[in-house]
């Protein structure tokens, strides 16, 4: 949906999206580069289990949420990413396990 | 003083709270600045330090640039700057509770400026939660933050001048833009005029806006005049988008990715969970706080400057927020009162040249009637998937306000709590009970601001401050 202008050269990282490694940018969000994948959604809602995708990418509309390191509804907009750092596509509503 | 304690507070690093902070350190008061972005510059100057370091700092143009010098100037005034940081909670005294790195905790400050900006205003329309579909600032902060440009060439609907600065950007960066659906309405052009002559200093402003208006033409993508609606369709992400002009001309097209922008709107949760008073601003069609001349809010001691105040953009914020700082400096006796009236003078004029063009960009960027009367099948609260059938319907059972319909229908309940339906709510339930909308309201604002997890509340230290 978005591609990246310029080759971040000795700023990239890895982060893993749903067990995947995917090229980062010490410095961009955790939404933007979601938006760069080929599958370009966040999450499922808990309502009717539709996908969406970062809308505002400023913090007001919480439609990038996404788990980070096993943290569920993280704003992916406003967490800058870290080598390693382990994000995952939150899915529909959460069930409650004993 | 413990480490905890500040005299000032400030909500935002964007132009407001920056130009507040430097002020409130040159009267010697210590500042703390939350701000929930990783680095200072707001929206307008987002992760400029970064980029002013980069060849790529030329294609986002000299307001863009001018920032680097006010974020030099912020780090250096000796503020405690805490970015990545989260409020949700304000409690009078002041006390004021934020999340940082997944962990909370609490500080004290003797005053608090808001400085939290604006948002883009929401517009909803069908289909305008599907992925490929975000809002034009969204598409403008992926330039700034990550050096992303749409993929395929972009489908942009809406007005204001913030399209025409991303359009003009997102050219020079090497996009492409499929066709401009501007929605300014028929006759704009001369409503607009009769506030011009108050704006004539502001020539410059016209000049580049001008100028912006005419590179488009000349790139020579399709520019649609007068779109009234907008649908949005895909299955799980977006495919097409069909328009309707006000003249009944219809059109649908392949789209990957749809920008969206309608106007701004002041950020007002905060002084609205503050229990600050508000007031309908006719003129930019949203809320503002009351403010005393020196920004100061109905709650003593809580002040706000920059777009919170009312849009004027960062010309205006950066002197509200040194006026608002300088009054915080009398009252805190650093300042005298007298020197506080003399330093905030020029900081008026700065401010009154600033606005001086707003009313005419407010009337010829008013936003269109269908802006606040979406479809029936149109999701209107988009975290709990509430239509704006539903909410009618509620509308004329009885005579509710928005909070009732809150209650019987959860719209304005999910994590975004109102920020993306509140004004929509308020305008369907005006239009439904015949009422103004000012007369209205808007949701009642609780803590938290921002959801907090229980593992976050757990996390606060309560042995500090003591008690």
């Amino acid at each position: 949906m978005f591609r990246k202008l310029h080759d971040p050269g000795a700023q990239t990282v890895t982060i893993f999206i749903d067990g995947r490694p995917v090229p980062a940018e010490l410095g961009e969000s955790v939404a933007a580069v979601l938006l760069r994948q080929p599958e370009a959604w966040c999450r499922t809602t808990p309502i009717s289990e539709s996908p969406r995708a970062p809308y505002c990418m400023m913090g007001v509309c919480f439609e990038c949420l996404v788990e980070v390191d096993g943290l569920a509804s993280v704003q992916g907009c406003l967490t800058p990413v870290r080598n390693g750092m382990r994000v995952a596509r939150q899915q529909g509503p959460r069930s409650l396990s004993a | 003083m413990n480490a905890n304690e500040t005299d000032l507070l400030i909500v935002g690093a964007g132009p407001a709270g920056m130009a507040a902070a430097v002020t409130a350190r040159s009267q010697g008061l210590s500042v703390r600045v939350l701000d929930d972005q990783p680095a200072p510059g707001g929206q307008i100057w987002r992760a400029i330090e970064t980029v002013a370091e980069t060849p790529r700092i030329a294609r986002l143009g000299e307001a863009y640039r001018a920032g680097a010098d006010r974020a030099a100037a912020f780090r250096a005034c000796g503020a405690l700057y805490e970015p990545e940081s989260q409020l949700w909670q304000i409690e009078p005294g002041f006390r004021a509770f934020l999340t940082q790195q997944g962990r909370a905790r609490s500080v004290t400050a003797r005053a608090v400026i808001l400085a939290t900006g604006a948002q883009e205003r929401p517009a909803p329309f069908p289909g305008w939660t599907l992925p490929g579909v975000l809002t034009v600032g969204a598409a403008q902060i992926l330039l700034k933050t990550a050096d992303s440009v749409p993929t395929s060439p972009v489908w942009i609907a809406g007005c204001g001048p913030l399209p025409l600065l991303y359009m003009t950007q997102l050219l020079a960066a090497g996009g492409q833009i499929a066709g401009f659906l501007d929605t300014t309405p028929r006759g704009r052009l001369g409503a607009a005029l009769r506030h011009l002559p108050q704006g004539l200093g502001l020539l410059a402003d016209l000049a580049k806006g001008l100028s912006w208006s005419l590179a488009l033409r000349r790139a020579g993508f399709p520019i649609i005049r007068h779109v009234a609606e907008l649908r949005a369709e895909g299955e799980g992400r977006l495919e097409s988008l069909h328009y309707r002009a006000e003249d009944g001309r219809e059109g649908e097209v392949a789209a990957e990715v749809l920008l969206v922008h309608e106007g701004v709107v002041p950020n007002i949760h905060a002084p609205l969970a503050l229990g600050c008073a508000v007031s309908w601003h006719a003129g930019q069609h949203c809320y503002v706080p009351d403010l005393d001349s020196w920004g100061e809010t109905s709650q003593p001691n809580v002040f706000v400057a920059g777009d919170g105040a009312g849009v004027g953009g960062a010309e205006a914020a950066e002197p509200r927020g040194r006026i608002a700082a300088l009054r915080v400096a009398a009252r805190l006796g650093t300042l005298g009162e007298g020197a506080a009236e003399s330093a905030a003078r020029p900081e008026r004029g700065r401010l009154s040249r600033a606005l001086a063009l707003r009313p005419f960009l407010d009337a010829l960027y008013a936003p269109r009637p269908q802006v606040f009367a979406p479809a029936d099948e149109t999701l209107v609260c988009r975290c709990e998937e509430v239509t704006a059938g539903e909410l009618r319907a509620r509308a004329v059972q009885g005579r509710p306000g928005p909070n009732q319909i809150k209650a019987f229908t959860r719209a304005g309940m999910g994590p975004c709590q109102g920020r993306q339906c509140g004004y929509t709510m308020a305008h369907i339930i005006a239009t439904a009970q015949n009422r103004p909308v000012e007369e209205v309201g808007f949701y009642r604002i609780r803590p938290p601001l921002k959801p907090v997890t229980l593992g976050e509340l757990a996390s606060l230290d309560e042995r500090e401050p003591a008690a």
